[in-house]
């Protein structure tokens, strides 16, 4: 293993599909059309020196230490800047080149303080190494006035500016910039929030967070971009400063959202250094958020549980065992369950945290081990609404585009998804392509950021009552189709014409009419029509959507809107289009393709169908029961009834993340055996008999497969602290069960998947490692994967147009509950926090907080800042009030990623139709100033205290 | 809600759906519904709601009932 360097190019690729040759130093070069001479000169393996040039931003050519000489032309133009023309004959090493470089190194270096023994990146500057590279020898200038000395001839230096040490993860040391902009120009245009600027002019220029603010006070959001790309130690990761730079790395994928961003995890022996997002990472292309590149502190946090643990009752403390002990306990109590009660009465969750092969297992664990079908993963608490929608009207459960497409979008569609606080990195890729013209259009309760924000406005903004997508979405497809606007052509080809008959009698029916629906969702028909049209006309159209469409009771009634408006408009199957459905977590989209929900087989196979059946039946030697298993909640309803009594959780907190938490509550303690697998003593935890550590996402191999049906590689880069990898902890579950697994790599693993699932055939580690990723459908026909999906045919064949009328959910405000709450996150946490919360991450978001509006806290005596309590039909808790006008009247918000606070406890068991993805969108509330923590909130306090005591050498400890 | 309530509600829930289909598709709609997604004890419990005369069902689960799954009885 060495550390893995990447070239830079100096300047980001053309992608002209015109070819130029010139020549460089003697060589001929063929690039693209409208390529810079330093790339060109890059690719033909000749380094030009250059401070202010890297390829993630565009050239800017300050530096003046590019500059080559082209015969036929004069001077010595700057090789960023200057693109390739055809026969040019380029000079990038003369006399007079050498000595105009040395020049300007010198002036560079006379206001640099020369302690590169003892800096932070010593070793990794490229001011240090181009010092080198134009063989300065000496500095002839010694100035008194320059920016580095605190003092000059004993007075304090007025040019010198102290350290910020402000964020958490990173520093920024003035004494060493060089001003050459690659910070800000990151800042704009990679992550595309504007927070850093030069101020002052000439020798008084300066890198500036904001208005000469400090960086944690600034817009800044930490996403390290900055840091990345400076070329000096002026912004430095502070665990670099701290511990000295790396020496090997490993590329893997980020354990946070569905992005599933590449990065190069740097170590030095099995610390973990930093991790630097990864250039070829096809996800990311070299960005990052602030939860990636830095915060993965909680994989060393001391919370973390490395002994199993088991009890007989949830009252008593929990006491230390072996593994072997453990998985004797979970068996016996699993086997004496269901000699008991039967064989139903079992089962298990997994979690789209967990990898491709862990899910894989869990599922095989329950239908192979415990002979039902009763698993189920928190894709149904998110994305089950997609998989159900999408499915019917296209057939397939994914989204149609990878990543990349947003560059040829012209008018995107953003439903319920704030993508800037929970897809970061993929807003910063759509912030990019609307800053070059494309157009935006949200339907969103809220005033998310993307509204508007630096150099972007969205052109429609739809603040519709949340609860009323389908009627919203339904009367964009009215306009299109009373307008005469849809795709005639394109529904002809493509989709069944006697359904869309029956659609076009539906949809343009009054009822579904923007002027009527206005009444409905609040949002002016005007606006409604003016999005409508926008969409069906300005070219290549995009829908992005996230959980605010699918947590509803018509979650997948707005999932096949949704597609029907894509199919109306004929934006599908190319670049630039599609349906494109945000996925939460890391391994959303892998948890429902590997067959953990209780319905189907991996690949999306009905559990009916027999030849399905029989492909595993083979595999896995024993016969497979037809009949579909539990899902979550009924699982939980089953608990509650007494027919369900042993279950065991990977990696999925759903006492803290599940709707109407005292239901959840009450289904869990009426369990018999509870095993939870975890990094932490999570909240359901509280609840469990038996407690299996986990590992981190640095500790194990395997897959995650992201939102754009990427399947990219999880690497091991330290041994896990718990001893084991989760794959072997579920395989010593199932083989103390009997089950005598031999898996010795989840290689082997994924070879079984490619087995029996024809859409993975042609996946395997080797040809991951070979090229990187791919998305599936992977096999014979697309070895390299498919990234774009429905190009010539619905893989249903015809697309299938649907009736959505919309329904008002039950779940409706009145006099004693007047507000309707809606959830979300922010950008610095994720789901419930057991990760974020263990980190310097913290700092952004201590607490979960209510946002209200105004008018609505004016009425109640709320100022900002106040304690209030938040109360449903079914609980109360107390929390923090925001007093802001992101949310309308009659419309409250808050995150859910705090125990303290806990805001399941209000969220209700109302439900989507088809899928019983919870409504977690929608709840009726009533809000009012609180004198303290609510009941609930004492006593949960009370029970999880008593909860976590571990019995630890003859003493209780408590564990957190 | 408890869980015979709720599993008329969530039934009912489904019917709505398959109302905005033509007759014969909603009845065959709510029926492939839950016999492909319902776990055997709910389809269980459904039917003795079903087979208790189906109060607060709609009519067109009520009419699907007839084409859906009735459970193996639970071996005692």
């Amino acid at each position: 293993m060495s550390l893995i360097r990447e070239i830079d190019y100096g300047t980001p690729a053309s992608t002209s599909e015109t070819l130029v040759t010139l020549n460089v130093d003697g060589f001929d070069v063929t690039v693209p059309e409208g390529t810079s001479i330093m790339r060109a000169s890059m690719e033909a393996g000749i380094q030009i020196p250059k401070l202010c040039a890297t390829d993630m931003v565009e050239a800017f050519g300050s530096c003046r230490l590019c500059l080559v000489e082209i015969d036929g032309r004069n001077g010595t133009p700057s090789s960023c800047t200057t693109p390739v023309s055809p026969g040019m004959v380029v000079h990038t090493q003369t006399e007079k080149l050498k000595k105009i470089r040395r020049g300007v190194m010198e002036l560079y270096i006379s206001d640099h303080p020369l302690d590169c023994l003892t800096c932070a990146a010593n070793g990794d500057c490229e001011l240090q190494t181009q010092a080198g590279v134009v063989g300065l020898r000496s500095v002839r200038y010694n100035v008194d006035a320059n920016h580095f000395t605190p003092q000059v001839r004993g007075e304090s230096n007025f040019r010198y500016m102290e350290k910020d040490e402000s964020n958490p993860y990173f520093t920024y040391d003035p004494s060493k910039c060089i001003a050459c902009s690659r910070c800000v120009r990151a800042c704009e245009e990679v992550q595309g929030t504007f927070a850093l600027t030069i101020e002052g002019r000439g020798f008084e220029s300066r890198v500036s967070a904001g208005a000469h603010e400090s960086f944690i006070d600034s817009d800044c959001v930490s996403c390290g971009a900055c840091v990345q790309a400076c070329p000096t130690a002026t912004l430095m990761e502070k665990s670099v400063v701290e511990i000295g730079i790396p020496e090997h790395s490993v590329v893997t994928t980020c354990a946070y959202c569905g992005v599933g961003c590449s990065f190069k995890a740097e170590m030095r022996g099995d610390e973990l250094i930093r991790m630097v997002p990864f250039k070829d990472g096809k996800a990311n292309r070299g960005h990052s958020c602030v939860k990636g590149r830095f915060a993965y502190g909680y994989a060393s946090h001391p919370d973390r549980i490395t002994k199993p643990m088991v009890r007989e009752s949830i009252d008593q403390p929990w006491r230390e065992v072996s593994w072997d002990d453990a998985y004797a306990f979970v068996a016996d109590k699993f086997a004496s369950i269901q000699k008991t009660h039967g064989v139903d009465s079992i089962g298990g969750i997994t979690s789209s945290r967990c990898t491709n092969e862990e899910t894989y297992l869990i599922q095989k664990l329950v239908r192979q081990g415990f002979g039902n079908n009763n698993v189920d993963t928190c894709a149904r608490v998110c994305h089950s609404p997609t998989g159900y929608g999408l499915g019917q009207a296209y057939g397939t459960s994914a989204g149609t585009q990878d990543f990349d497409s947003v560059e040829h979008t012209d008018v995107m569609v953003l439903i319920g998804a704030n993508p800037t606080e929970a897809h970061p990195v993929f807003s910063s890729r759509m912030k990019k392509r609307l800053r070059a013209g494309a157009k935006l259009i949200i339907l969103d309760p809220r005033q998310i950021a993307l509204v508007r924000t630096p150099h972007i406005e969205a052109q429609y903004h739809l603040p519709l009552q949340p609860g009323t997508n389908v009627a919203v979405v339904t009367a964009l497809a009215h306009v299109i189709v009373t307008e005469g606007l849809y795709n005639e052509q394109f529904i002809r080809e493509r989709c069944d014409w006697d359904e869309f008959q029956e659609y076009m009698e539906f949809v343009t029916d009054l009822r579904h009419s923007p002027e009527v629906v206005e009444g409905l969702s609040g949002v002016p028909a005007e606006a409604i029509r003016g999005a409508a049209r926008l969409y069906a006309t300005g070219g290549n159209g995009a829908i992005y959507y996230g959980l605010g469409v699918t947590e509803h009771s018509q979650g997948s009634t707005a999932v096949m809107a949704i597609a029907n408006l894509a199919m109306l408009t004929g934006n599908i199957g190319r670049p630039g289009v599609g349906v494109n459905p945000l996925r939460g977590q890391n391994n959303v989209q892998g948890a429902c393709d590997m067959g953990s929900f209780p319905h189907e087989l991996p690949g999306y196979r009905h559990i009916a169908g027999e030849d399905v059946r029989n492909i595993f039946e083979e595999e896995w030697g024993v016969t497979l029961v037809k009949e579909p298993g539990l899902r979550i909640p009924n699982m939980l309803d089953a608990a509650v009834d007494g027919t369900f009594k042993g279950i065991y959780i990977e990696g999925e907190d759903i006492l803290q993340s599940d709707p109407d938490t005292h239901h959840v509550a009450a289904g869990l303690a009426a369990m018999e055996c509870v095993v939870v697998h975890d990094l932490f003593l999570n909240e359901t935890a509280n609840y469990a008999h038996v407690f299996l550590p986990g590992s981190t996402f640095l500790e194990k191999d395997g897959t995650f497969t992201n939102a754009e049906r990427r399947i990219n590689r999880v690497r091991k880069v330290m041994a896990p602290k718990n001893g084991f990898a989760d794959w072997e902890v579920t395989m010593g579950i199932a083989n103390a069960m009997g089950l005598n697994w031999t898996y010795t790599h989840p290689s082997e693993i994924m070879d079984e998947i490619a087995r029996t699932t024809p859409s993975f055939a042609g996946v395997s580690y080797d040809h991951l490692d070979e090229v990187g990723s791919v998305q599936w459908p992977c096999n014979e026909t697309a070895p390299l994967g498919t990234p774009i999906m429905h190009i010539d045919n619905f893989v249903r064949g015809k697309g299938k147009f649907i009736n959505t009328e919309y329904v008002a959910t039950d779940e409706r405000s009145g006099p004693r509950f007047p507000l309707l709450l809606t959830t979300g996150r922010v950008l610095s946490q994720y789901n419930v926090g057991a990760q974020t919360r263990r980190t310097a991450n913290v700092i952004w978001h201590e607490e979960d907080v209510l946002e209200i509006h105004p008018h609505d806290a004016e009425q109640r005596g709320i100022n900002h800042g106040d304690l209030v309590s938040l109360a449903s039909r079914a609980g109360e808790t107390s929390l923090r009030a925001d007093v802001t006008e992101r949310v309308a009247p009659g419309v409250v918000y808050t995150t859910f990623h705090h125990p303290d606070t806990q805001v399941n406890v209000i969220t209700t068991d109302f439900s989507d139709w088809a899928t019983n993805c919870p409504e977690y969108k929608v709840t009726a509330v009533q809000v009012a100033l609180a004198t303290g923590r609510s009941n609930w909130q004492e006593e949960y306090d009370r029970q999880a205290e008593q909860s976590r005591r571990i019995e630890h050498d003859g003493e209780l400890i408590h564990g957190d | 809600m408890a869980t015979e309530a709720k599993l008329i509600y969530m039934a009912n829930q489904i019917a709505t759906f398959f109302h905005s289909k033509h007759h014969d598709e909603g009845v065959a709609g709510v029926a492939e519904h839950l016999n492909k997604f319902w776990e055997p004890r709910m389809r269980r419990q459904f039917f003795e709601l079903i087979d208790a005369g189906g109060e607060g069902f709609d009519e067109l689960v009520i009419e699907a009932s007839a084409t859906i799954r009735r459970p193996e009885p639970v071996a005692s």
